[in-house]
């Protein structure tokens, strides 16, 4: 027999060395997994992992899809600091692509200069208001957000379909449920010719600073993390919670509806049915891998969108089905969890004594 | 030579020879002698970190030793394990005590019975009832335990031993829970168990129990026997002295103030509990004046949880006029706006509430005390961690420095800082919950003088303790809690000890006329 006891004291080394530990479980348990689908498991890991920064090319578009994951990862990070379980980053992505979508065909003959940050504001206010919704449900009647937040990115998903299929579909798109192309007016500016790195990857680097700024120099910060940290203690200091949650909420919101418009204004340049492949929910990982911090948010992007283009790659090269990344993904997020856990707690087998 | 003699004549119940148990960064026990003899009731005395839970935990087989022996009836035991304990005839009652809220009386103490120990006692209940006579207990075995008392709960702890067919009782701190009428009612039981041939080993910090009670003492510092006596022969002052030192002597005898204009009143305070075994408040009445301290006595769990969060705004209820300060009504206010109106909390858990656990002194600093450190919203770090330090070697608080966490720190040390804190921000009102609970007697001294000092500076301190010796020392005016009810409020100087015993144990409730009559005079 075997029991579980709390460390006394966790150590310091391990918080940081535990997202170290757990990506080489998933590699070791990546080995294991490509033997036995009869690959070589040495290639398969560098088509995943090394391949994807191999050349300019490939480097360019792991930044496009980080930018995305290191916007919804920075806004969770502050979310789950203040104890507000957010899984709706998906959601409110899509809720932004969907709103940015509608200025940028409303005013696709526009070549006006104001047509670009009026999409961007309306991604950004179309997220913060899928955030809005679950925020004011678990204030007002204490529902779950986690739930809520779930079943909000199922909503957020089929609006979006029902709107390419519908009022948003092409006309003169031979019935495809897509949107037509953006007008160049409404088109984020790539930042180097030849790559499609767009203008959404330097908000996303920015809005990781500017999540460190909040949280380590304003007094807001503070209260987040004292939230997360010790709520009898926030109650004690009188903090006001309502405002913390609606703040984090929104600001997760913000930032991913931000992620969803400058996919569909950026590299897409269209709506289409498959805005994401899971940016929302990968985000979690990130802010997890990142241990929460917005800076450390930017690696762990930077580690998933490696993982994102080497499954890419994975598939045409290898033939090792995509599905692979979803599955490394859960691995990683499994094997940090697990680590986090042993740094806190630790197994006792009963014939040693007790001290 | 004494020791030897006695041997002579009997053997020891238990010897303890040199034991020793080290800990990462702390000797706990160093080389600790303790004999006692059948039917000894033995103190065991110290400040809190002078090793006293180490040596009973060691006794009770919770903690092994790194060297030294133990006799158990003159043969040489280990004892591994409290079943181990339990098994010699040792049992123990912790101060927090472990019962089952949702269980009967029987069922806790079959919980802990094996298997033969419950053949060979037959009807559970029976015993319970015939133990209960005998030793005066007055438990009856088919009670919900949550609709005991905490002198009866206690009274469940000791029967849990009695039925076991304990030969040496250690009792943790038992008298910190109980009313002085309760406390009286325990030495009864104690001193018919030790007719009866069972030692006991009796920790306290209230030294006049020790020498009314206890035969033997044993006096540990740092982890050393520094002195044995007979208490009977010494009186609490001699028996403080070899406990700390000098210091117990400076903690006495301050001067009792008057208020002056009322700042702070509760009036016609009903309130129902949201804990499923809470309190709730009824009718509260009192009026807190600057410059003075008003006490509040009372057994732990009968409504005062209930009324400092209520206070504080931590309970979020809105109590509207119930609660107003400078005539001003604040129950519809949050704790952060209470807070901005000058009114300051020291609560009774310093670690999780009161400080957060893993941040540094200075951000602790910044829980409460933000005035004058947020410019537009951003965090001043420089100047805060400067008036840290500044609070740090005020308040003598024993730290690295402003970095260190808060969980870094000992509970006295800690509570220390909190209360700097709190002062620190010169409010109208302090609320404080049992400051010294827990604290070594070096650091109670340096709470109590700042909490005199704020109160001669004019503000308004409420004082909840559970310690009716600090009340009687620290407080002008005191009233007393029972289940939800406050007792009329006098004079400290009309009052006796008796008296407030007595309104802890809720001889005033019959009585509601005269409760409001006395509390608006």
């Amino acid at each position: 027999m075997m029991r579980i006891q709390a460390r006394t004291e966790p150590s310091s080394l391990m918080k940081v060395a535990s997202p170290l530990i757990a990506i080489v479980c998933t590699l070791l348990f990546g080995c294991i997994l490509f033997s036995a689908l009869n690959k070589n498991p040495f290639e398969a890991l560098h088509v995943l992992l090394i391949a994807p920064l191999s050349d300019m090319y490939n480097v360019g578009e792991m930044l496009v899809k980080m930018g995305p994951l290191l916007l919804c990862a920075v806004g969770l990070s502050l979310c789950y600091r203040a104890n507000m379980w957010n899984i709706g980053a998906e959601g409110q992505l899509l809720a932004g692509a969907l709103g940015g979508s509608v200025v940028a065909l409303t005013f696709i003959d526009s070549e006006s200069v104001f047509v670009l940050p009026c999409a961007l504001l309306a991604g950004i206010v179309s997220g913060m208001l899928w955030a809005a919704i679950p925020t004011f449900l678990k204030l007002r009647f204490n529902s779950n957000l986690i739930l809520t937040t779930i079943m909000f990115n199922y909503i957020g998903l089929y609006l979006l379909i029902w709107a390419v299929n519908g009022p948003l579909r092409d006309p003169d798109g031979y019935g495809f449920p897509e949107s037509a192309l953006f007008s160049e007016a409404a088109t984020l500016p790539t930042l180097f010719d030849g790559s499609r790195i767009h203008l959404g990857i330097l908000f996303a680097i920015l809005s990781a600073f500017i999540g460190w700024f909040v949280l380590t120099k304003t007094h807001l910060g503070f209260q987040i993390r004292v939230f997360g940290a010790d709520e009898p203690a926030a109650k004690y200091a009188g903090f006001n919670s309502k405002k913390l949650s609606w703040f984090v909420m929104l600001f997760s919101g913000a930032l991913a509806g931000l992620a969803g418009v400058s996919e569909v204004t950026g590299p897409i340049g269209q709506l289409v049915p498959n805005v994401s492949p899971g940016y929302g929910y990968s985000a979690i990982i990130v802010a997890y891998l990142g241990r929460l911090h917005p800076l450390g948010a930017i690696v762990a992007a930077i580690f998933l969108a490696v993982l994102y283009m080497g499954g890419d790659l994975a598939q045409i090269q290898m033939g090792i089905p995509v599905a692979v990344v979803g599955m490394f993904q859960g691995v990683l997020l499994f094997f940090l969890l697990a680590c986090d856990f042993f740094i806190r707690n630790r197994l006792i087998f009963n014939k040693q004594a007790t001290h | 030579m004494a020791e030897t003699l006695k041997k002579r004549h009997s053997i020891a119940r238990i010897e303890l020879a040199n034991i020793t148990k080290q800990y990462p960064g702390c000797l706990a026990n160093d080389s600790v002698s303790l004999t006692l003899m059948p039917g000894e009731i033995h103190a065991l005395l110290g400040e809190n970190g002078a090793g006293k839970s180490t040596l009973v935990k060691t006794i009770y087989g919770v903690v092994a030793p790194d060297s030294g022996d133990i006799l158990w009836d003159g043969k040489a035991v280990e004892i591994k394990s409290p079943s181990k304990a339990r098994e010699l005839g040792i049992g123990m009652v912790f101060q927090h005590f472990s019962l089952f809220e949702t269980l009967t009386v029987s069922q806790n103490i079959e919980l802990c019975l094996s298997k033969t120990q419950l053949t060979s006692i037959g009807n559970l209940s029976h015993k319970i009832s015939e133990l209960s006579t005998k030793y005066g207990l007055n438990v009856d075995p088919s009670r919900y335990v949550h609709s005991l008392s905490i002198g009866e709960r206690q009274r469940v702890e000791i029967m849990r031993c009695l039925v076991q067919s304990v030969k040496l009782l250690i009792l943790d701190e038992p008298t910190s829970v109980l009313t002085p009428q309760e406390v009286s009612g325990l030495f009864v039981v104690l001193r018919t168990l030790a007719k009866e041939g069972c030692s006991i080993l009796f920790i306290s910090h209230k030294l006049h129990e020790v020498t009314e009670i206890c035969q033997q003492a044993t006096i540990l510092r740092a982890g050393k026997v520094i002195a044995t006596c007979e208490p009977a022969r010494e009186t609490p002052a001699t028996i403080a002295k070899m406990m700390v030192g000098e210091l117990a002597e400076q903690d006495a005898g301050y001067s009792k103030k008057e208020g002056h204009h009322t700042l702070f009143t509760v009036s016609a305070l009903n309130l129902t509990t949201k804990q499923p075994f809470g309190t709730s408040l009824k009718n509260i009445n009192f009026e807190l004046k600057a410059g003075e301290i008003l006490g509040i006595a009372g057994v732990a769990g009968n409504g005062q949880d209930e009324l400092m969060a209520i206070i504080s705004g931590e309970d979020e209820r809105n109590t509207g006029h119930a609660l107003s300060l400078e005539e001003q009504s604040i129950g519809q206010l949050s704790a952060g706006q209470r807070r901005k109106l000058g009114m300051a909390y020291v609560p009774e858990e310093r670690l999780g509430r009161g400080a957060v656990p893993d941040m540094s002194l200075t951000e602790n600093t910044l829980l409460t005390h933000s005035q004058g450190f947020i410019k537009k919203g951003l965090v001043q770090w420089q100047p805060l961690k400067a008036y840290a330090n500044k609070l740090i070697v005020q308040y003598k608080v024993k730290c690295h420095g402003e970095f260190s966490e808060a969980k870094s720190l000992s509970g006295g040390n800690l509570q220390k800082f909190i209360m700097g804190r709190e002062i620190g921000q010169n409010p109208k009102v302090l609320i404080c919950a049992h400051p010294t609970w827990g604290v070594d007697v070096g650091a109670a001294l340096a709470i109590h003088q700042a909490l005199l000092a704020l109160r001669d500076q004019g503000a308004a301190i409420l004082l909840v303790s559970e310690d009716i010796d600090e009340l009687f020392l620290l407080a002008d005016r005191m009233a007393a809690v029972c289940d939800g009810h406050l007792s009329p409020v006098v004079k400290t100087a009309d009052t006796s000890i008796d008296q407030i015993g007595q309104w802890m144990a809720g001889t005033f409730i019959s009585t509601p006329a005269h409760h409001t009559e006395e509390t608006t005079a």
